[in-house]
């Protein structure tokens, strides 16, 4: 399945991180924070202004601006009905 | 300290040096270090251990906060060494730094790492990290009730048994399984159990480097604790780990386990033995070094994912409340109104709240000071001495402090109490695009929020901001968010000229408005001067990234809101408020009661800035109070009346109708008190803040920058306001 931008992920959609196309400092963090291949990843909330966005992954949610997301490559596993 | 020249033996430190830890001189402390992620509930563990028992400082060297404290157990004497909340120990940002020096060259007894039960997998990459420094490591899984309610069972057996360590569940909230903490620690220092921590599977791509670099480091070094793990860290190109293993204090002290070794017969190591493992390093690498950092954490996650699939058992499908919670203070529509009227109500309180205390605190002091206007004249002291020490320092301490204290007694609580319960982070999240745009960061928001309280703790907020540009940015424009201390004087003008100037039905409400306005404007003039700094000085950046976590939503408590709002915050800025207000009164004093002539120099020197002041919408009289006034903006009003009655002390008057009256005889109208509330938005910080940013900055440069550049726009504003009121009105 094709590859998309973590920013491009929707509400309800759960994927699998595969890339991260960010070094130095910022890749340390994200790895910290438990981006690495294979995780499920999830969109939990787009602050008010549209940006950054909260994610699920391994249990916590964390925020990114789009910046960082547009340098994120997942592909989505699961669709899930959204009732909103 | 150069790291090339030959050290002397008796340069060697112990650890209790190197980390300024006082130990106790009559009785044997064993030094315990917690560490763990943020929002673990860590800093409740610490509390819970040692209770009020407890002083905060900063790390040798670093501007980073450091927590101490002591308990007993058994007849046994603990030092509790809170450090700082870290992801991990390999991104080498200060505070892992901080914590990954301590607890590899500060060899505490025992290294407890506190975790967050409901979210394992990922606090496990740290516990795995700490374990391979030391084996000395109890896993203390906190917030086990939580987990609980979230319908997650954790297995402490197979923890223990997968990860070679001792493990204890706690709810550090509700005390349960922390006597069973105190007593592993304790088995732990007095050396009942010996810890075999997992060693964690190297990638296969590194096996031969780190086997290579740690038997050459084995034999350089035999009494290297943590051989691998220095290996590993030294293949990741670590500059950190470099320096301190070249540093001619901390080498030695990693060597040297026995601490009763005397200096003569420490090992310490020559320098090009150093430098040989540290070329062998660089060779060894060149092949993985761009992929072993993310090689080797990814192979952290594994033993983490399959040790947490062993341990945990979580069942789907429970409701957790934060998210709906999160739906709404974080919503498109309703996140930012609710913002906006969370802090009104904030502010709401603080103000009505404070006014009574206030007023009984200002009586109850100025009763002291008449008390002490008797003592002095029963001891016959000169008039200009009671004068000066009496009615100029005591008189603008008193002033200060109770104008200051009742509203950030009361403030500083509702802050923490944010802080606390999660919401703060999600303040950070919903205005991060604001500060993206003005090139800084989403945090700078929750130092704005602390300076509402008082800027000086708003600069010491921005410690949270990892960027060193981004932080600046935000130490330089805290001034603009108007600080406890200059709301009453807001407040005033506000109803008492712009609220008049409404049909009296309408006035409370443009009073309102007129504040909040101010508030706002002084958020755009943040954005602006952000904006400006980093785009057009040498702070100029991109934002960097944003990266923050949200935590869940907590039930915050009482004591941690009690000890961080009044003992660390409310305190400590009273007292530094203090030191600065005391010289403030007298010189005010001086200025009143010395006379040139038929004036006083007060007088002399309000005539002189008169023509400035008036240029800006303002007096000379005005002028001259916030000049006197930069220790502490309680004293603005006071000393203006003061002028304007050419009286020999601060004063105050009974009404505000009074009030009014003489400042409407000293020529102020509508615009007077506009340009009057711009420039007490706008100014300086106080010198209290002022000292704050040196400590916090070190930089002379950047101090007089925080000063210079709000002094110039307030008087530009002011300017402009004062050049067109008179054609606009």
């Amino acid at each position: 399945m094709a590859l998309i931008k973590l920013s491009e992920l929707s509400y309800g959609q759960t994927a699998a991180l595969k890339e991260i196309k960010i070094n130095g400092i910022q890749r340390r963090r994200l790895l910290d924070f438990g981006f690495i291949k294979d995780s499920e990843i999830r969109v939990a909330q787009r602050s008010p202004l549209g940006d950054p966005t909260a994610y699920w992954i391994k249990g916590a949610l964390i925020a990114l601006r789009k910046e960082e997301t547009d340098h994120i490559f997942v592909e989505i596993i699961k669709h899930d009905k959204v009732n909103l | 300290m150069s790291t090339t020249c030959a050290m002397p033996n008796n340069i060697v430190r112990t650890r209790e040096q190197v980390f300024q830890i006082n130990l106790s001189k009559t009785h044997h402390e064993s030094v315990i270090a917690l560490a763990g992620n943020p929002n673990t509930g860590k800093s409740t563990i610490f509390n819970a251990l040692t209770g009020l028992n407890q002083h905060t400082g900063n790390w040798p060297g670093k501007t980073v906060k450091r927590m101490e404290g002591k308990f007993r157990f058994h007849d046994r004497h603990y030092r509790l060494i809170d450090l700082p909340g870290t992801y991990s120990l390999l991104s080498t940002s200060t505070d892992e730094e901080i914590a990954r020096n301590f607890v590899l060259f500060g060899k505490p007894d025992v290294t407890v790492v506190v975790v967050d039960s409901t979210c394992l997998e990922r606090n496990l990459n740290l516990v795995l990290q700490i374990a391979q420094i030391t084996n000395n490591v109890i896993l203390c899984c906190n917030l086990i009730d939580e987990a609980k309610r979230k319908s997650i069972s954790v297995d402490q057996k197979s923890l223990e048994q997968d990860l070679g360590i001792p493990v204890v569940l706690t709810s550090a909230r509700s005390g349960d399984g922390l006597d069973e903490l105190k007593q592993k620690i304790e088995a732990l220092a007095m050396g009942q159990i010996r810890p075999q921590p997992f060693a964690v599977s190297y990638p296969h791509a590194l096996k031969e480097p780190v086997e290579t670099m740690t038997s050459s480091l084995r034999e350089l070094f035999p009494t290297l604790p943590n051989p691998a793990w220095v290996a590993m860290r030294l293949l990741d190109g670590d500059e950190k780990i470099k320096e301190a293993l070249a540093s001619p204090e901390l080498l030695p002290s990693l060597l040297n386990n026995d601490s009763n070794l005397t200096s003569e017969n420490r090992i310490v190591p020559s320098n090009p033995s150093v430098n040989k493992i540290f070329n062998m390093a660089d060779q060894l690498s060149q092949s993985v070094r761009p992929v072993m950092h993310d090689l080797f954490v990814e192979s952290l996650f594994e033993d983490a994912q399959r040790i947490t699939r062993r341990a945990v058992v979580k069942k789907n499908g429970v409701r957790i409340w934060d998210n709906s919670l999160d739906r709404f203070l974080t919503s498109r529509v309703f996140g930012i109104p609710a913002m906006l009227i969370l802090l009104s109500v904030v502010f709401f309180l603080t103000i009505e709240g404070a006014n009574i205390p206030s007023q009984i605190l200002a009586d109850w002091l100025f009763q002291i000071e008449d008390l002490l206007d008797q003592a002095f004249n029963y001891l016959n002291a000169p008039w200009w001495l009671t004068g000066f020490i009496v009615h100029g320092v005591y008189r603008g301490l008193a002033w200060v402090i109770s104008v200051m204290l009742p509203p950030m007694a009361i403030f500083f609580p509702i802050f923490t109490f944010l802080e606390d319960f999660g919401y703060l982070p999600r303040v950070a999240f919903n205005l991060d695009r604001l500060f993206k745009w003005s090139g800084a960061h989403g945090k700078q928001a929750l130092a704005m929020g602390m300076g509402f309280g008082c800027n000086a703790a708003g600069v010491i907020a921005t410690r949270i901001i990892d960027s060193p540009r981004e932080r600046l940015i935000a130490i330089i424009t805290n001034n603009f968010v108007p600080c406890n201390g200059r709301w009453p004087t807001l407040i005033m003008l506000a109803s008492l000229f712009v609220a008049a100037a409404f049909p009296s039905a309408l006035s409370s409400v443009a009073a309102a408005s007129t504040i909040v306005f101010i508030t706002l404007f002084g958020v755009l003039i943040t954005l602006l001067v952000s904006k400006f700094l980093s785009t057009r000085t040498s702070l100029r950046g991109e934002s960097s990234f944003f990266q923050i976590e949200l935590p869940p939503y907590r039930r915050p408590q009482f004591f941690r809101i009690f000890y961080t709002s009044l003992i660390d915050r409310t305190l400590l800025v009273l007292w530094r408020a203090i030191v600065m207000a005391a010289p403030a009164g007298g010189l005010c004093w001086l200025l009143a009661n010395i006379y040139i002539g038929q004036y006083s120099l007060f007088a002399h020197a309000a005539n002189f800035l008169q023509p400035l002041g008036q240029a800006i919408g303002l007096d000379g009289v005005i002028l001259l109070a916030y000049i006197i006034a930069i220790p502490a903006n309680e004293i603005i009003v006071p000393t203006i009346i003061m002028g304007y009655m050419a009286a020999g002390q601060m004063t105050e008057l009974d009404s505000d109708f009074e009030l009014k009256q003489l400042f409407v005889q000293n020529g102020w109208s509508v615009m007077t008190a506009v340009s009057l509330m711009l420039f007490s938005l706008l100014h300086y910080p106080c010198s209290t803040t002022t000292m704050t940013i040196w400590k916090e900055t070190r930089s002379v440069k950047w101090t007089v920058v925080s000063n210079l550049l709000p002094l110039s726009i307030a008087f530009a504003v002011c300017f402009i306001v004062a050049q067109t009121w008179p054609l606009l009105f």
